[in-house]
């Protein structure tokens, strides 16, 4: 049900590099969840309101007041490359961009 | 006392005899610490023992004037909960070397009642699974049985509990990833009403569903951590400030108590074992003055789809910052920034939180997102009524936990929906957002079996008061067969 083109295709949405064997096993086991999963279309839903949160709230505000954040080298301080007080990131307009 | 003595009391009798001075927040880390070393090489419940901090903790605890009311009770926490300058990998490749610039705020209140952190405990990756088998780093082996698991995804803090590694730990439950393993472990495990305990600083895997909550060896001392857990925090807008202070449950029977065996969740699908001891405990429940009532969970079936719906779509999105970026696991060598994204993830994350990124992904792509994830929030939406209808004609519900006992290691690991099947109890009460808390219902060959009961949202008091007539009515006190190791 779910080929192997979908689960390309889906990687690729999901920034995942899935190697040959990957998608024939992540094909087969998205599939048999899916069977199960599609339980859901056996019910008659047209009437019923979608859920998002169960608690019932909206809308929660602070004071716009300016407030001490992190100090930025100990935000950078995990960065797996730093440079000039900034992340580093390899080119960001790719060559390979299909 | 003696070292054996010190780590078979509970945390409210630690409380109060470490207040009356008989004996110190130091000699208590040191018996834990040392039940650490001689029993985790097998059991394997801990990623890091803080052993310096706690020590220099519980030295700067004895020496205040004044104790907190949680001074110098030592904790495992899940390494899911980010603390300041300690490494919190969440079980994964990609955090492997993730040291957070600051602290959740749950630990944080912790913390400031005087809680000892002595380590971080392992789970399932990014709290995805069921065995804590999923764990980066190896998985974690059941106290009670070595060759099986401990549950999940909160196993190691479940198992450290079971142990007497920790005094008590924290959790967090998603689809039941503290009740499971607190069932399969015998301890208590208890997931609050969705927005009791503020979620910042937890590392957000479903955040519609996460919940952090307390996993003990009593339900008293589930009530005890609670009381410190809950609060609303300006930095979770999901957080609720909570109606009421959280009290310790008296002993007392279950008279006046309108309890509801759920029926969807007992027979077809749960082994006979649990069942066994499931029909025993609801006899047992009876017997202490509970009025047994059946109710029905009509839309139960179809929880465990609509969840892995959402959850998983949930992650996808809440997974998208690990992208080699700021902090975490970067693949060197890439040309451009989307071969890094793309090498560091797949290095990064192991193969369930890839099958559950890939399914959420599919789940709200074009052409999918009415079919799947549409119809789950809908979904959802019955499943909160169900139990609405259901708390109007019962005080509380009950099944069992979880549909078996510990099974073994690698027994599942090739079947993802099988596992997931290991949910099935609990998932439809995170669906709801709904508090539930897992207590020890007996044994079935050897290993534990779990009670559930279920609460209205913000029912915790009258929840746990429950759980402490029921923990009376069954009187379970068989402890894991701990060898002695050298």
């Amino acid at each position: 049900m779910v080929s192997h083109d979908d689960v390309k295709y889906v990687a690729r949405l999901a920034r995942l590099k899935l190697a040959g064997p990957e998608l024939e096993r992540y094909a087969e086991q998205l599939s048999g969840i899916l069977d199960h999963i599609n339980k859901i279309a056996e019910l008659d839903l047209e009437e019923v309101k979608p859920t998002s949160h169960v608690i019932s709230i909206t809308n929660v505000f602070r004071e716009d007041t300016v407030r001490p954040s992190a100090p930025p080298a100990a935000a950078l301080d995990n960065g797996p490359e730093i440079e000039s007080g900034a992340f580093r990131v390899p080119p960001i307009l790719d060559t390979e961009e299909q | 006392m003696t070292v054996a003595g010190l780590i078979e009391l509970n945390a409210l009798e630690a409380a109060e005899r470490l207040q009356n001075g008989e004996f110190s927040a130091v000699e208590l880390v040191e018996a834990y610490l040392g039940q650490i070393r001689r029993h985790d090489p097998a059991i394997l419940a801990y990623l890091r023992v803080s052993e310096e901090n706690a020590r220099l903790e519980a030295e700067a605890i004895d020496a205040a004037p004044d104790r907190p009311p949680l001074g110098g009770l030592p904790a495992a926490v899940k390494d899911v909960l980010v603390t300041e300058g300690i490494v919190t990998t969440c079980a994964s490749r990609m955090l492997e070397n993730y040291r957070p610039i600051y602290t959740a705020t749950c630990i944080r209140q912790m913390r400031r009642a005087g809680m000892i952190i002595l380590g971080k405990t392992n789970m399932d990756e990014f709290a995805m699974g069921s065995s804590t088998e999923n764990s980066a780093f190896g998985p974690t082996h059941n106290p009670w049985d070595l060759d099986r698991v401990p549950g999940g995804s909160s196993g190691g803090s479940a198992a450290a509990v079971a142990a007497r590694e920790a005094l008590w730990a924290l959790g967090s439950d998603t689809g039941g990833s503290i009740r499971q393993p607190a069932a399969f472990c015998g301890v208590v495990g208890l997931k609050p009403t969705y927005g009791s305990v503020s979620r910042y600083g937890l590392v957000a895997f479903a955040s519609s569903f996460d919940q952090v909550g307390p996993i003990t060896r009593t339900v008293s001392d589930a009530a005890l951590m609670l009381r410190h857990l809950v609060g609303k925090d300006p930095r979770d807008s999901t957080s609720i400030a909570y109606p009421k202070e959280i009290l310790i449950p008296e002993d007392r029977d279950l008279s006046g108590l309108r309890i509801g065996v759920i029926r969807e969740l007992v027979g077809e699908g749960i082994d006979a074992g649990v069942m066994a001891v499931f029909d025993q405990t609801v006899k047992n429940l009876a017997i202490a003055g509970a009025e047994i009532v059946e109710s029905s969970l009509p839309h139960a079936e179809y929880a465990l789809p609509a969840y892995y719906i959402l959850a998983p779509a949930e992650a996808s999105a809440n997974l998208a910052r690990f992208d080699g970026v700021r902090y975490g696991l970067r693949a060197a060598g890439a040309a451009g920034i989307t071969e890094m994204y793309e090498t560091t993830r797949s290095r990064g994350f192991g193969d369930e939180v890839k099958r559950r990124i890939m399914l959420g992904t599919y789940a709200l792509s074009s052409g999918y997102y009415d079919a799947y994830y549409g119809r789950s929030q809908k979904v959802r939406t019955l499943i909160v009524e169900d139990f609405q209808k259901a708390f109007g004609a019962a005080d509380l519900l009950i099944s069992p936990t979880a549909p078996t006992t510990a099974f073994r290691l690698g027994e599942k690991t090739g079947d993802p929906l099988t596992m997931y099947m290991s949910d099935i109890c609990t998932i439809p009460v995170n669906l709801a957002g709904l508090p539930a808390i897992s207590i020890p219902a007996g044994l079935s060959d050897g290993l534990p079996v779990g009670l559930q009961i279920i609460g209205p949202a913000f029912s915790e008091n009258r929840l746990l008061a429950a759980a402490r007539g029921a923990e009376l009515a069954i009187g379970f006190d068989a402890a894991p067969p701990l060898g002695e190791v050298s």
